[in-house]
């Protein structure tokens, strides 16, 4: 287990974590500001990627492919929003799960309908494919790197975003008393629907961002759905920065698990029963890791107090 | 007689006679098709006690459901090639037989239930609905990477599991079967709902606080009907498992929990009947839809946004009228 090794594993995860935290972000901020679980955030994460590779495939120039896959995952965000997901916001959590789990039934069926069931593939562009050296003498992908960035800018422009500007102020204020900035004059529903497009963005732009590395398939959304909703317990539901927290702990846990636990086993064990006994508990470690924080703290590390 | 009271008698005929009449007719597949109805409405039988009797939205059921279909897988693999489970401190050895098995899932399927249930139940809401959620998606990626049994492409099992006095080889003594096992944990549902369990279960549902004030500890009531409810939806997976003969983590997936829900709400959360109203249009409609189309997912999302935004209380609920249920 060599020190390039362990740098290496470290830069997967926090890729890991960033590109969760895309999603987890426009997750947290939909139900802080609106108060809904909403299942089909994988769906438009799907959205994201597929766009991207129609258009990636049609035009060639990566940056149009982005922009493609922000704007159709916006776009599905908000009709969606406007068809269905604004009835439910006074409605139970269990009417909001049942009604985004249909629009993953839809979603889902519709793209294979679309598209078929074969993957499709979107290519790293020229610029950025190819390693790089970075100092240590380690090589690394530049694509990766560029994630790493990327998410990190996002981040910070979140940040700026929710805390510096007038739509932030009224995204806070919407968490905290709905009917007195209503009463104020601002436009509530016009607001729901701009925040909630702006998370499908979000999950959109991580969609196709993931896309590139790996295949771009119905069903891709849900896996990462559902650690999306691991990093806000983590986090605490609401918090943005909770967010980035749980994101980049369960990104770090998760690569990093599954490359040293085998290898912890392996000083206990004999080799075969090491790396099977370390792969099944790798593929548990972020559960784990969530059942500790929620026992040490119900609401999660950044969440209000109960 | 009420209304509810009717349907229920009629849906019960219906689970009756309808394999009667295709074994009449030979028509064996019609009796596969009325076990899977009456296994899945077992399993959500299982899931209405935590959802509808003591308002808890677990949408991690499927990792009952998966440990009950593997402790079948387990047992019979064992069964089948003689190797020992276990040798040391004792020895166990693997069995065929269906009570055992079930008991083994029952257990099984409650002790993780209990486990996940009082890790979950320190949290409440939104939060509970993720939480059972993603220890759903533990056990998924657990039997993924479990290679002794199978890993990610499961465990075939070649002869169905025997019950003393049966031929469970045969489409209807097997459904005979299931259908006792549904009528018993119905039984036990109704019971359990007028029990002076279920109602401070149902008290704590709607204010806990209240509950709390007279000394009953809403936590510990909602523990139990976690437990219940895990146990019930384990036995059914067990059973699921040996109407296939074929047990792989995809009854652990999530969408096996979310197929799990949607049955009880189709049906009608908290009605006695709803899961097995839910259970047999839903399997109704996968038969004729997806002979129809292989895309029928998107009508079955539609149905579903129908019934969430339009028809609250679902199948029972419309046919009945309000009042027995909840929302």
């Amino acid at each position: 287990m060599s020190p390039i090794l362990i740098i290496e594993q470290v830069l997967n995860g926090l890729q890991f974590g960033v590109m969760l935290f895309l999603m987890a972000a426009g997750l947290t901020l939909i139900f802080g500001v609106m108060g809904l679980i909403n299942l089909a955030h994988g769906s438009l994460y799907m959205v994201g990627a597929f766009a991207a590779a129609g258009v990636a495939a049609a035009t060639g120039s990566f940056l149009m492919a982005l922009v493609a896959a922000m704007a159709a995952a916006a776009l599905a965000g908000a009709l969606v929003e406007l068809a269905v997901i604004r009835r439910l916001y006074d409605k139970d959590h269990l009417d909001q799960v049942l009604a985004t789990f249909a629009l993953i039934l839809i979603f889902s069926e519709g793209t294979r309908w679309l598209f078929g069931s074969f993957p499709l593939f979107l290519d790293i562009p020229d610029a950025l494919a190819g390693p790089v050296t970075l100092p240590g003498g380690i090589q690394y992908p530049l694509y990766r790197l560029v994630l790493i960035g990327a998410g990190l800018a996002v981040a910070a422009l979140l940040g700026l975003l929710i805390g510096r500007t007038r739509l932030g102020i009224r995204i806070r204020a919407g968490e905290n008393d709905r009917e007195m900035i209503a009463a104020l004059g601002v436009d509530i529903s016009k607001l729901y629907t701009l925040v909630f497009a702006l998370g499908a963005a979000l999950a959109g732009l991580a969609g196709a961002l993931v896309g590139a590395i790996q295949s771009v398939q119905v069903g891709m959304g849900e896996p990462v759905l559902i650690l999306a909703f691991v990093v806000i317990v983590i986090g605490g539901i609401g918090s943005i920065r909770g967010a980035l927290v749980g994101a980049l702990l369960v990104g770090l846990t998760d690569t990093l698990g599954g490359i040293f636990l085998p290898e912890l086993f392996k000083l206990v064990m004999a080799p075969a029963a090491a790396t099977s006994a370390g792969a099944s508990l790798a593929s548990m470690s972020i559960y784990i890791l969530m059942g500790a924080v929620l026992i040490w703290r119900p609401t999660g590390l950044f969440g209000a107090r109960a | 007689m009420t209304r509810e009271r009717l349907f229920n008698a009629l849906l019960l005929a219906g689970l009756v006679l309808v394999p009667l009449a295709a074994q009449a007719a030979d028509e064996p597949f019609t009796i596969t098709l009325a076990t899977r109805a009456v296994i899945l409405a077992l399993a959500a039988v299982g899931l209405n006690i935590a959802l509808g009797l003591g308002g808890l939205v677990s949408l991690g059921h499927a990792a009952f459901f998966g440990i009950g279909g593997y402790a079948m897988g387990i047992l019979a693999s064992h069964a089948q090639s003689y190797a020992p489970l276990a040798e040391w401190p004792i020895l166990i050895e693997g069995t065929k037989s269906m009570p055992v098995i079930w008991l083994v899932a029952i257990l099984a399927s409650g002790l993780a239930a209990l486990v996940i249930g009082a890790l979950s139940l320190r949290t409440s809401g939104v939060y509970f609905i993720m939480i059972t959620l993603a220890f759903g998606q533990m056990f998924f990626f657990f039997t993924i990477s479990w290679a002794a049994y199978g890993g990610e492409d499961g465990l075939s099992i070649y002869v169905r599991n025997g019950f003393p006095g049966l031929n469970t080889l045969a489409p209807l003594p097997f459904y005979g079967l299931c259908l006792v096992l549904l009528c018993a944990a119905l039984w036990l549902f109704d019971r359990l709902a007028k029990s002076p369990f279920g109602l401070a279960l149902g008290a704590a549902r709607q204010v806990p606080a209240r509950v709390a004030a007279v000394g009953l500890d809403p936590t510990r009531l909602r523990l139990v009907a976690f437990v219940i409810s895990g146990a019930i939806t384990g036995l059914a997976g067990a059973l699921f498992a040996d109407l296939n003969r074929f047990v792989s983590p995809a009854m652990l997936s999530w969408q096996m929990s979310g197929e799990i829900m949607v049955l009880v709400i189709l049906g009608g959360v908290g009605r006695l009947f709803g899961p097995v109203a839910g259970a047999v249009v839903y399997v109704t409609l996968e038969h004729l839809l997806g002979g129809i189309t292989e895309f029928w997912h998107i009508f079955l999302g539609l149905i579903l946004l129908g019934i969430v935004l339009f028809a609250r209380g679902g199948i029972v609920g419309l046919v009945a009228g309000r009042g027995g249920g909840h929302d």
